[in-house]
This record gives C-alpha cells, sequence and structure tokens, in this order.
C-alpha cells in the first residue's frame, strides 16, 4: 500500500492548507501518504470481499468446495482462478489497451462532474441525492438545443453545454428554493425529482418535439453533426468532454477556495447560525449551491447525449447519478479527489463489461464493490479496526444535516 | 410615548394586546384565504367536472360477489358536489368554521368523487377493486414507513428502507422458493431486514458514521447484492424464484360487512398484519415504558443517559425492529404482491415509505393514514390508465411524487422530527 500511495503525486496540492487548521507542515509524501491510506484500504477490502462474493456464487467453486475434503487443493485452486479470471479482465478492461483507457476515461466523464456536483453541495452540508434527476434533465435540454439549434460548430457545442447546466440548474434550484423556503430538506425532493425527472424523460421521448416522424422505439431524433464533442484519438471513442469534466473540476476547487461565494458556502456548512449572524445570507446561499450543483450534473447528463450516444433514450443516464454519490464521498468532496475517485469508477465500470463478456460474471458485481468502498471510506473507525491503524488527530468530516436542522 | 412613563408591567401589557391583535389578524386572512381557495376548488369542480362531461351516466361497480352496480349521472353529481364544496368556501369566508381538518378531508373526497365520475362517464368502473388495490399498494407503504418511524424515535434517521425492502424481497422470495413454504419466506425476510438494519445500527451507532452516508451506502449494497445474485443464481435456476404469494383469507363476519367487508377484510396476511402492527407499535410508542425510553433516547439522549437508559443499545435495538419492519414490508413484495423476484422491484417504494413518515408526522397511525392516500393514488393512477383519460400517462404516475414535493415542502416548517434525530451519540 506504500506503493500505490507513494506513486500517486496529485494527491498532494489540493490538502495545502490556507484557512483551515494550520498543522505543522508535514513533509509531502507523509501528507499524501496520510490522505490515500484509508481510501487504498477501503478499495482493496472491497476487492476481497467482492472477491468472495464472486467465488462463492460460482458453480464451479462450490462444488469444489462440496468436495473439500477429498481434494482441498483443487477448492483453493479453483476459488483462486475464478477471482483472478474476474479481477485480471476487469483490469484488462478498465486499462489493458487504448480502446479500454478510452472507455474508461468516457465513462468516467460524466461521474465526475457528477461527483463534483455532489461534492459541491456536500460543503454547503447538503446532500445532493438528486444528481441523477439533474443529469436527466441536464440531458433532455441539451438533447433539444442539439437537434434544433442549427449553428456552426463550437457554439453549437457550447450552447448544447448551457443547455444541460440550465436544465440541472433548474432541477437543483428547485430542491434548493424549497428547502431555503419551506425548509424541506433536500434528501426527500432530490430523491422526488429524480422519479419526476424520470417520467419526464418518458413522456418527452413520446412526443413529435423529440422523436423523429413515424418512430417506433423511443428513441430521440440525431443531434446534429456539429453539435457532438469531437474525438482526439483516431479510432477511439473517447472524446473532449473528459476535459470538460477536468476544466470542471478547477472550477469547483477554484469556487470553493479562492472565491467569497465558496467562502460562504463552506461558512454555511459549517455552522448555518453563525453564518446567518454574520450577515451572509443563507436561504440564497443554499438555494444557488443547489442549483451550482445541479448544474455540474446537467453539464454531466450533456456530456453524454453530445458525446458517445448522439441521441436520449429512456435509459441514457442510468444511475449514473446514483454513481456519482460515491465518487463524491471517496473523493472525500474535494476537486482532486473527485477526479481521481471518477476515473476509478470510470474504471471499473468499463472493466466489468469486459469481465461480464470473459467471464459470464454479472456486472452487477462492480456495484457491489462500490457500495463497499464508500462503506470503507465513510466509516474510517472500521478500516482502522480491520488493520489495526491507529487513529489520526484530522476530524472526520460531518456531511450533511438531520432532518430539522436549517 | 406615555408608555414610556408608565411602570414595565403596562408596557408589557399593552405590547402584548397588540401582539395578539396582529396575530388574530394574521388568522383571519389565514382563515379568508383558505375559505377562497375552497371556494374555487368548488367552482373548479363545476367547471372542469361538471360542465366538461358530456352529460353520460358512469356505472361505479360497489361489490363484487354478488356484482351490484351505482349508476351516477356524471353532470348532475359534479354540479352538486362542486356546489356544495363553492357553498362550504363561502361560509368559511364569511365566517370560520369548526372542524377544519374534517371539512379539508370531506372536500377532498368531493374532489376525488366527482373527478372519477368525470373519468368514467358512458363506462363502468369497478370502485370496490379499486379501494381493495388502494389497501393492498399501502401495505408495504406503511410497513415501510413504520420502520421509518421505529429507527427515527429513537434518533437514527434510516434513509435504508428502501435497500432492506430489496434485499429482504430477494431473501423472502428465495427462502419461500427453496423451502416451498411462504411463512418461511416471510421469516427470513423478516430476518434479512434486520440483518441490514444491524449493519446500519452498528455504522451509526457504533462508528457514528454520518447516518445518510451509512444509509446510502446500505442502498447501493442492496441494489447491487440484488442484481448480481439475481443474475448470477436466479437466471440459472429458474427454479429458486417461484415464491407464490399468500392467497387472501376472509376474516368470518367482518367480512359479510356490505362493501367495507370485501374493501378490508378479504385480503392476505399482510394486510392483516399491518392492521394489527401499526395501532399496537403507536400504543407501545406512546403508552408503555419501552415507548417512553425509544422516544427519550430520540429527543434528548444526554438526559435519558443520565436517568440510567442505555442509549446506544436502545438506539441499536429500536433500528434492528425497524429493519424486521422494512423487512415484512419488502417480502410483501415477492409473497404478497408479485410471487418472484424481480429486479430493483421496490422502484422507490422505501423512499415513498420516508416521506409518508415525514407526512404522518413520526406517528405510525399518522404513517398509515398517508399511506391509504398513496395507496388510493396508485391505484386511481392504473384505473385511470385503463378508463382512458386525455392526460399522458407519464404524468399520471409522476403525480405522487409530486405530491409527496409539495407534502414535504408544506409540511417542512410543521412536522417536527425527534429532537436528536441525526445525531451520534458518544458515551462517555
Amino acid at each position: 500500500m506504500a506503493d500505490t500511495s507513494t506513486a500517486d503525486p496529485t494527491a498532494g496540492p489540493p490538502e495545502q492548507p490556507d484557512e483551515e487548521q494550520v498543522t505543522q507542515q508535514a513533509p509531502l509524501w507523509r501528507r499524501a501518504f496520510d490522505t490515500l491510506k484509508v481510501p487504498t484500504l477501503a478499495i482493496f477490502s472491497a476487492l476481497v470481499i467482492g472477491g468472495l462474493v464472486i467465488m462463492f456464487t460460482d458453480e464451479d467453486v462450490l462444488w469444489a468446495w462440496a468436495r473439500f475434503f477429498n481434494d482441498p487443493m483443487r477448492a483453493l485452486s479453483r476459488s483462486w482462478e475464478t477471482v483472478w479470471d474476474a479481477y485480471s479482465a476487469l483490469f484488462r478492461g478498465a486499462l489493458g489497451s487504448p480502446a479500454a483507457i478510452s472507455e474508461t476515461l468516457l465513462k468516467a466523464t460524466p461521474l465526475i462532474l457528477g461527483g463534483l456536483a455532489v461534492a459541491f453541495a456536500f460543503k454547503a452540508a447538503l446532500f445532493n441525492i438528486g444528481a441523477n434527476g439533474q443529469m436527466i434533465m441536464g440531458a433532455v435540454f441539451a438533447t433539444w438545443v442539439g437537434f434544433t439549434v442549427d449553428v456552426p460548430g463550437p457554439l453549437a457545442i457550447f450552447l448544447a453545454m448551457l443547455a444541460g447546466v440550465l436544465g440541472g440548474a433548474i432541477w437543483g434550484g428547485i430542491a434548493g428554493t424549497l428547502k431555503a423556503t419551506t425548509g424541506a430538506h433536500e434528501v426527500i425532493t432530490t430523491i422526488m425529482l429524480n422519479f419526476i425527472a424520470t417520467f419526464f424523460l418518458a413522456y418527452v421521448l413520446t412526443t413529435n418535439t423529440f422523436l423523429p416522424g413515424n418512430a417506433n422505439n423511443p428513441i430521440s431524433k440525431r443531434m446534429l453533426e456539429q453539435t457532438r464533442l469531437p474525438r482526439f484519438i483516431d479510432g477511439e471513442r473517447v472524446d473532449f468532454g473528459i476535459f470538460i469534466a477536468l476544466a470542471a473540476a478547477v472550477f469547483v476547487w477554484w469556487l470553493l477556495e479562492r472565491s467569497t461565494f465558496g467562502f460562504q458556502v463552506k461558512a454555511v456548512g459549517m455552522n448555518p447560525n453563525a453564518a446567518r449572524y454574520s450577515g451572509m445570507k443563507v436561504a440564497l446561499i443554499t438555494a444557488l449551491t443547489m442549483a451550482i450543483a445541479g448544474g455540474l450534473s446537467g453539464l454531466g447528463g450533456a456530456t453524454i447525449v453530445i458525446g458517445p450516444t448522439g441521441v436520449l433514450t429512456a435509459g441514457v443516464i442510468g444511475t449514473l447519478g446514483f454513481d456519482s454519490i460515491a465518487v463524491a464521498l471517496l473523493g472525500r468532496s474535494n476537486p482532486v479527489g473527485v477526479v481521481a475517485a471518477g476515473l476509478l469508477f470510470g474504471g471499473l465500470n468499463a472493466g466489468a463489461v469486459q469481465m461480464q463478456v470473459e467471464t459470464q460474471i454479472p456486472v452487477d458485481i462492480v456495484i457491489v464493490i462500490q457500495a463497499l468502498i464508500i462503506l470503507f471510506v465513510a466509516a474510517p473507525a472500521l478500516v482502522r479496526a480491520i488493520y489495526r491503524i491507529k487513529a489520526d488527530d484530522a476530524a472526520e468530516p460531518a456531511f450533511t444535516s438531520s432532518w430539522g436542522g436549517s | 410615548m406615555s408608555t414610556a412613563e408608565l411602570p414595565e408591567m403596562t408596557g408589557a401589557a399593552t405590547l402584548t394586546t397588540s401582539t395578539e391583535e396582529a396575530l388574530a389578524a394574521a388568522e383571519r386572512r389565514k382563515q379568508i384565504r383558505l375559505g377562497i381557495i375552497w371556494l374555487v376548488t368548488g367552482l373548479g369542480v363545476v367547471w372542469l367536472f361538471g360542465v366538461g362531461s358530456d352529460g353520460l351516466d358512469s356505472t361505479l361497480q360497489i361489490s363484487n360477489d354478488p356484482p351490484r352496480f351505482l349508476t351516477l349521472p356524471s353532470f348532475a353529481t359534479s354540479v352538486t358536489i362542486g356546489i356544495l364544496i363553492a357553498a362550504v368556501g363561502i361560509m368559511q369566508i364569511i365566517r370560520p368554521l369548526p372542524h377544519k381538518g374534517l371539512f379539508g378531508v370531506l372536500i377532498l373526497l368531493g374532489v376525488v368523487i366527482s373527478f372519477l365520475v368525470w373519468a368514467a362517464a358512458g363506462q363502468q368502473f369497478s370502485l370496490v377493486g379499486m379501494l381493495e388495490s388502494t389497501v393492498t399498494r399501502a401495505t408495504p407503504l406503511a410497513l415501510g414507513a413504520l420502520a421509518g418511524v421505529l429507527c427515527e424515535r429513537a434518533g437514527v434517521v434510516n434513509i435504508a428502507i428502501e435497500g432492506m425492502m430489496l434485499f429482504s424481497a430477494f431473501v423472502a422470495s428465495f427462502a419461500a422458493s427453496a423451502s416451498g413454504n411462504l411463512w418461511v419466506g416471510m421469516a427470513v425476510g423478516l430476518l434479512g431486514g434486520a440483518a441490514l438494519a444491524s449493519g446500519h445500527a452498528k455504522l451509526s451507532v457504533g462508528y457514528r458514521v454520518d447516518q445518510i452516508i451509512s444509509g446510502t451506502t446500505i442502498n447501493f449494497f442492496a441494489t447491487g447484492i440484488t442484481a448480481y445474485l439475481a443474475a448470477a443464481v436466479l437466471t440459472a435456476n429458474p427454479e429458486l424464484n417461484r415464491a407464490g404469494t399468500f392467497s387472501s383469507w376472509a376474516i368470518p363476519v367482518l367480512s359479510d360487512i356490505p362493501f367495507l367487508g370485501e374493501v378490508l377484510f378479504t385480503n392476505n396476511v399482510y394486510v392483516y398484519l399491518m392492521y394489527i402492527l401499526l395501532p399496537f407499535v403507536t400504543w407501545m410508542l406512546f403508552r408503555s415504558r419501552w415507548g417512553l425510553r425509544v422516544r427519550s433516547v430520540g429527543e434528548n439522549p444526554e438526559a435519558a443517559d443520565t436517568v440510567g437508559i442505555p442509549v446506544l443499545r436502545t438506539r441499536f435495538r429500536s433500528v434492528v425492529l425497524g429493519g424486521m419492519a422494512a423487512g415484512l414490508a419488502g417480502s410483501f413484495l415477492p409473497l404478497g404482491s408479485t410471487g418472484s423476484f424481480v429486479e430493483d422491484m421496490t422502484a422507490g417504494r422505501g423512499f415513498i415509505a420516508l416521506a409518508i413518515m415525514i407526512f404522518g408526522r413520526w406517528n405510525p397511525m399518522g404513517a398509515l393514514g398517508a399511506a391509504l392516500l398513496f395507496g388510493f393514488a396508485e391505484s386511481l393512477n392504473q384505473k385511470l390508465a385503463i378508463l382512458g383519460t386525455p392526460i399522458p400517462s407519464e404524468f399520471l404516475l409522476m403525480a405522487p411524487y409530486v405530491v409527496t414535493l409539495f407534502v414535504v415542502a408544506g409540511f417542512g416548517g410543521r412536522a417536527t422530527p425527534p429532537a436528536a434525530d441525526g445525531q451520534p451519540y458518544e458515551t462517555n
């Protein structure tokens, strides 16, 4: 684990504490090690447990274990082979070839944007479970612009992305405004807005505005060619969306660390009453935070329809918005962490497809692994208990407020 | 100015009177606003469902066995109901009525009836079938909300009802298929819910993980593991996914009551469990020593700790009990309804149960009422799809969620959760 933690130099910069707790400056490698210790162990533990699940749902392995006392080595070797085959296929599908890397980057794009959306809301102590609905609205808005507005290249892309941001921002803004004005908890409102967005998507895919003439399937009109994000590697599907996601991460970092608004967001997140007494408009900041979070998710939805798919379908977003929550938690709500976590989950999702093709192990195992990763990340005490690590002094972040809290 | 020279007491008194007057005026404005809303509703009913109907009769089926029908002229019915509602609205504007809640419910009922009569104009429509399906659809929601109440009254937010329900739906269906006994399935479903709940309790009570994050993790885990196991195990062995359902059982005597007997007392065991459990838990929570302890660790854990109530253990047990309720709710889906497990078969019911719990103000009986309302909305949707109204079906499906959104927004200020809900407690 020491190898993996020192191998990643990107983990240093975001931890630069400027106005946060001024701890005695430990060397960079030491801080990188401390930051990555728990996530690395979490990923490792999740893979181990995922491996056990794979093992004990494989008929050959179970058969071998049933005859353990006749041939113990066979049971062990069958188990090892099954898990090894699965995980090596997973790895090859994620990083094994230029095509695999392209798929990983492509799948990471919306996850990074969605992860940023959830992470940004976390900073104001808001739990944005609504990334899924916001992505759907972003995709719907971007699609409409994509096949309607016929303007030259870069402008078309820009307008489609703007529409995506707007769609998501409206959806996030509704939850934020309700929270700010009536105190309705954002967890409930965003869950409801997710359902509403899903049915809205199903509805627009029955209308003549979205469907091409005489369509039998709920698949929208195709985007105009100049609206599609350009690809930058010959023959691979990866497109400029990944750079948009990275730019968004830089933007969120700037917003949180360098802007007045970001300072206010964090102040509201840490103590809304103190923020109110110091003259901040807590309600406005809450509403705006959710709108910005929604905009980021909406952009994520847009990059899918103007990127790889080119059309809007009922399953275009799938569960990406929920995966984004895992990304934000694993990334510990900081933009660099979110990018890293997005790449990891993008890789897992891309690799899972390869794994299912090669070994017939259902892709759903990846959801289990993701759940276990966030479980271990959210409960550092659990990881420490398993690996007997001493607790560090860093306070664990409290992410959200309870029902009644304002 | 003169009050400044008077002793302080009088000044305070003057202030109180003027505040009271302002409050009374505000109250009066609120009453008038309510009256106007009712008046507009009544006129809307006359216009939309009365004038908007084609003057046909609608036939409502009010009994299955023997089949009995009630025929109503849709124009006359809707106009009468609309005028009655408008009249109540005018009375409310002139002078505030007592029992506003009762009138509100009656008006809602009136709107629904005239809507039904409008939608069914010229057709036949099974009222008894719709109400029966209301009760069935309310069952998993009410039991799920009960899970939420048990956890949150003890101070632990549970957004993992969805995941617990999904997981127990899987294990219940699996166990019932493997054993060939539905009761075994139900018991295993209970244990499945309890197992995930003890995970939630261990994380949020033991390790003091943020309760919403712990819940989210459980939801993820349940979605992943059930989808994975369904694909890895059930697809290859379909005989492990043939649970079957509890058949409905008519309670002697009670089921002979006309109309209500068919709606309420000719159902399967889950519905009867709902009838028993919700009042029972309400009574236990608010009348027993156990309930007082649970509520005290949810309202003021420090005080509870001071008088010697073991806060963490009480919370842990309540969460596990809640998990059992969620397990019962989840096992209803295969064993009480579909007969087998389907991937993601909860389809958000756990989240609706959560909203119902808030709507029911953290009280099991309130939750039962809210669940019936939701069950009614769902079965109304289904019937409307059959009757064929001009409203797109996606909007009908959307309706319960929009309503929840408004309800949560509307009740946001008024519904008070247990004071220590969501706060981890650390013993010294």
